[in-house]
């Protein structure tokens, strides 16, 4: 295990890159995501046209695809920015088809008796919003968005591998390649860095799950 | 099969949100609609603009890829459809050895003990937690180290597998599950084992049932074919064919739009067959059924 003792500060700092990496993908994919939710289920024909289209194309194209698109192709239309940030915009155009899809299916399955009565009942749009529909929305989002979330972390480690740098995949490519490190010991650590985020946080869904979950 | 999608116009709204809107609404929505495709113009436009800029639309950048009478082209194409063999190949093997392994797992899974289980059940939820590059990179790095020397869609197809047969082990087992309990009840009064009852009545139910979910699946494992492009040095799938492209004639823009649009095809006639099946299924179910 020396590959991981010696190199426990690389790793920590690692782990911390692949939680900010992940952070900021997060931030960026819940606000694009919900947008194109809202794309999704609004009155404005094109814009539900927009929403579709974008989730169908995302979702049926690999991360990997995503990455070299805006890390090879943005350069050269003239968008410079760091590498790092064109890996966590790729993060996001992917992982918010996705948030999208679970923030839909969310607003989908409040039973439309639900709005009815909060109009019959004479509340105002943004009324029945507020304390009718969202309350209900944002319980069935909570699984799907989760998993989403859980998703996103893994492919932190796709950014690393493809070259954004320091985070725990890196760490481990470094140690067994450069440095020549026991392959197992380094597979150890690194797998123990992600399930330490991973395993909780699907144990702590589940539990989320039961407890919004609520009977129709 | 509800709402939007089939009715022209924006006479429905596919949500909940709104009432079926009223001839103001009506007339709101077709403005909002005009306001909004002039604003996808005029983005389009200065998306267009930037790209001519950039010399995108100069003809020898995208002839070789989607003008056939290119002298380049018949190459190119040959080696897009190589690649996209080998990403099917890849993807075909771990499908099947995924479905395989899975259920394998689940049978032990419902048929021993506790005791016997938990180690399993251990090792399943560190293969289902670990990110799946990560298994990829790490069979292509410790299998030779133990002497297994294999070709490198062979790393590929065994770490994606290490991932997938967990996924699909529990699609499996929601199966079995969904399968009405009055048929295991009738197996065991026939005369059949346990074992019997879950190869001969369980799974072959079971495996109609779960057909969409694993379809599914397998668009999951197209994509992650792709991983091999960034973390192996092989094999020659859709994207490194792409990125080889990419590298000799210069034009990444095109190269990689016409990459997503083969994926999008590709994964996009599955999902289809995976909703069809749903629905051809879920009519054919029992009365529990959706």
């Amino acid at each position: 295990m020396d590959a991981v003792t010696d190199n426990l500060d690389l790793f920590v700092a690692g782990y911390w890159r692949s939680v900010t990496i992940c952070l900021y993908a997060l931030v960026g994919s819940l606000v694009w995501g919900t947008v194109l939710a809202m794309c999704r289920v609004s009155p404005v024909a094109p814009l539900r046209t927009f929403g579709s289209g974008y989730v169908l194309a995302v979702r049926n194209t690999p991360l990997t695809v995503m990455l070299f698109t805006t890390a090879f192709v943005l350069p050269q239309l003239g968008f410079n920015a760091p590498f790092f940030w064109l890996g966590v915009l790729g993060l996001v155009l992917y992982s918010s088809a996705f948030v999208c899809e679970a923030v839909r299916s969310g607003i989908n399955a409040v039973p439309t008796g639900q709005s009815e009565a909060a109009r019959a009942i004479g509340l105002t749009f943004g009324q029945s919003l507020r304390s009718v529909i969202l309350p209900q929305a944002l319980r069935t989002v909570v699984p799907p968005l989760g998993s989403v979330v859980i998703a996103m972390f893994k492919n932190s480690a796709v950014l690393g591998a493809f070259g954004v740098g320091g985070d725990l995949f890196s760490i481990s490519n470094r140690l067994t390649s450069a440095q020549g490190y026991a392959v197992a010991p380094v597979l150890v650590g690194v797998l123990v860095g992600y399930l330490a985020i991973t395993l909780p946080a699907g144990a702590l869904l589940g539990v989320l799950e039961r407890r919004v979950a609520i009977l129709r | 099969m509800s709402t939007g999608e089939r009715t022209r116009g924006a006479v429905r709204p596919e949500s909940v949100l709104y009432d079926a809107p009223g001839p103001r609404a009506v007339r709101r929505a077709r403005l909002l609609s005009l306001i909004v495709l002039a604003a996808f113009a005029v983005l389009v436009l200065l998306a267009a603009r930037r790209l001519y800029e950039q010399g995108e639309f100069d003809a020898e950048l995208w002839s070789p890829l989607f003008w056939p009478g290119d002298e380049q082209f018949t190459a190119v194409w040959r080696r897009l459809l190589l690649g996209l063999s080998t990403t099917l190949q890849a993807a075909a093997l771990t499908i099947v050895f995924s479905l395989v392994l899975g259920t394998l797992v689940t049978i032990v899974r419902l048929l021993t003990g506790r005791l016997a289980r938990t180690p399993l059940v251990i090792v399943l939820e560190v293969l289902r937690g670990a990110p799946v590059v990560i298994l990829i990179f790490f069979t292509a790095r410790l299998l030779p180290t133990v002497g297994i020397d294999l070709s490198l869609l062979w790393y590929l197809v065994i770490g994606l597998t290490a991932y997938n047969f967990v996924v699909i082990g529990e699609i499996v087992r929601a199966g079995v599950a969904a399968v009405p309990r009055g048929q295991v009840e009738a197996g065991l009064a026939v005369g059949l084992n346990r074992r019997q009852v879950m190869t001969i009545v369980q799974l072959p139910q079971a495996f109609r049932i779960m057909l969409p979910a694993l379809i599914s699946q397998l668009v999951v494992i197209v994509k992650d074919t792709s991983l091999a492009a960034i973390v192996l040095t092989g094999p020659q799938e859709l994207l490194r064919t792409g990125r080889t492209i990419e590298q000799n004639l210069n034009n990444p823009l095109q190269t990689y739009l016409l990459i997503a649009i083969l994926y999008i095809i590709l994964n996009g006639l599955l999902s289809r067959l995976a909703v069809s099946l749903e629905n051809r299924l879920g009519r054919a179910a029992s009365p529990h059924g959706p």
